[in-house]
């Protein structure tokens, strides 16, 4: 299966900076674990952070920290080597962090039309929640005050831009104004992030909204 | 213990085998060599952290953590895939978001567990000549388009603020990487996981 919507390179970059509200982080990082070519981008705008710190200039350490930090590493334990964190289901390494476990451990809750979604614990900056999307059923008509990101874990999903499946990331914007529909086969999940609450123009009423946390 | 590294501790900065003395700290558990790449990359870090926003205390506190760190974490540094600057920098910002903005990052799945492979010298030599060629080409950039990449990196702008046109040559150092991954997928016995 071939990716063929990626991350931008301003969200890769704002990833490497360390800008990134931990909603939208965790959508990045979820995405680099299925695909080696924004990996390879985002270490690449690392290297840039390297060259930065590097001509940061120098601030004196004050005269005991060499002493202090060897003092320190005596007693550190080795970090564990990384554990195989290769996920065995349909949920990327950094998202199974997030949710305790694959699909079993999500606790959906019900938004109507047959969507489901599950709010992740992130800073508040921002907001993840794992969309779960019938076959065949379309997401309420919605624009956006912000930016969304939208990847694609299972099934696949289709709007008036293109076609988005495994792996595939939807970048949204305030001007974009679409109708999700999963495509039939199967059910389509995917882990959305939002600076801002979406408008949901169609099955939910507005009123409902705060409820739900949407 | 200085197998393949003779050069590791020549007089020149400038040419000093960064990689090879974190390589003997991770093999090694090298305190002298620790001690060097300290006295380099520490106060480099503390300034990086006040031009930040942190107070001089806190950035001296960090700037140790950081290189606590460094030491916890050396067996995970792979000089195929970015050079030591690159590796302290990404553990200085990752300290920076926990400690000014009380945040966390999520981290991708991290590939380099399983037995470390031996480094091969000729990789780690391109990445840390291609990260070289990196820094020049940021220090020739024109003022303002230099400063707006380091205010990027200084944690001053936010994601929106951002402009991803950095006029920087990433093309080749990106295909590097992205070859050691490659060479990385293909010793794990494995593509990324689609499926
Ligand atoms: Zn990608």
């Amino acid at each position: 299966m071939t990716i063929r919507h990626h991350l931008s390179d301003q969200l890769l970059m704002a990833y490497a900076a360390g800008q990134l509200p931990e909603a939208f982080s965790l959508v990045v990082a979820a995405h680099l674990s299925l695909c080696d070519d924004c990996r390879a981008q985002a270490d690449s705008f690392d290297a840039v952070g390297g060259a930065v710190l590097e001509e940061a200039g120098e601030i004196a350490m004050g005269e005991d920290a060499l002493a202090r930090t060897l003092a320190r590493i005596e007693w550190l334990p080795r970090a564990a080597a990384p554990k195989p964190r290769r996920a065995a289901g349909i949920f990327p390494a950094p998202l199974v962090d997030y949710v305790g476990g694959d699909l079993p451990a999500v606790r959906w809750r019900r938004v109507g039309g047959g969507v489901r979604q599950a709010i992740l614990p992130t800073d508040r900056d921002a907001t993840a929640r794992l969309l779960y999307i019938p076959a065949g059923t379309a997401v309420p008509d919605h624009g956006h005050r912000g930016l969304e990101l939208t990847l694609v874990l299972q099934g696949a999903f289709a709007d008036e831009t293109d076609r988005f499946s495994r792996g595939d990331v939807e970048i949204a914007d305030e001007a974009l104004e679409h109708t999700p529909v999963a495509l039939a086969g199967q059910d389509c999940i995917c882990l959305a992030a939002t600076d801002a609450p979406l408008r949901f123009r169609g099955l939910i009423p507005r009123l409902a909204q705060p409820l739900f946390r949407i | 213990m200085l197998r393949r590294k003779k050069d590791g501790l020549v007089s020149s900065e400038d040419e000093t085998d960064w990689a090879a003395l974190l390589l003997r700290v991770r093999d090694h558990q090298d305190r002298a060599a620790f001690a060097v790449l300290f006295r380099h990359f520490a106060p480099r870090v503390k300034a990086f952290l006040m031009k930040s926003g942190a107070g001089a205390s806190l950035a001296e506190e960090c700037a140790q953590d950081v290189m606590a760190v460094l030491w916890q974490k050396a067996h995970l540094f792979d000089p195929a895939r970015a050079s030591v600057a690159t590796w302290v920098y990404t553990i200085a910002r990752n300290r920076r978001i926990n400690a000014l903005r009380r945040a966390r990052r999520a981290e991708p799945e991290e590939l380099d567990w399983g037995p470390a492979p031996e480094p091969d010298q000729a990789e780690a030599l391109e990445t840390r000549q291609e990260t070289e060629r990196l820094g020049r080409a940021l220090a020739a950039l024109p003022t303002p388009q230099r400063t707006l990449i380091e205010r990027a990196f200084y944690g001053e702008l936010s994601h929106s603020e951002i402009a991803a046109e950095t006029g920087l040559p990433l093309g080749t150092i990106k295909s590097r990487i992205r070859l050691a991954l490659d060479k990385l997928r293909h010793r794990m016995g494995e593509g990324p996981k689609r499926t």
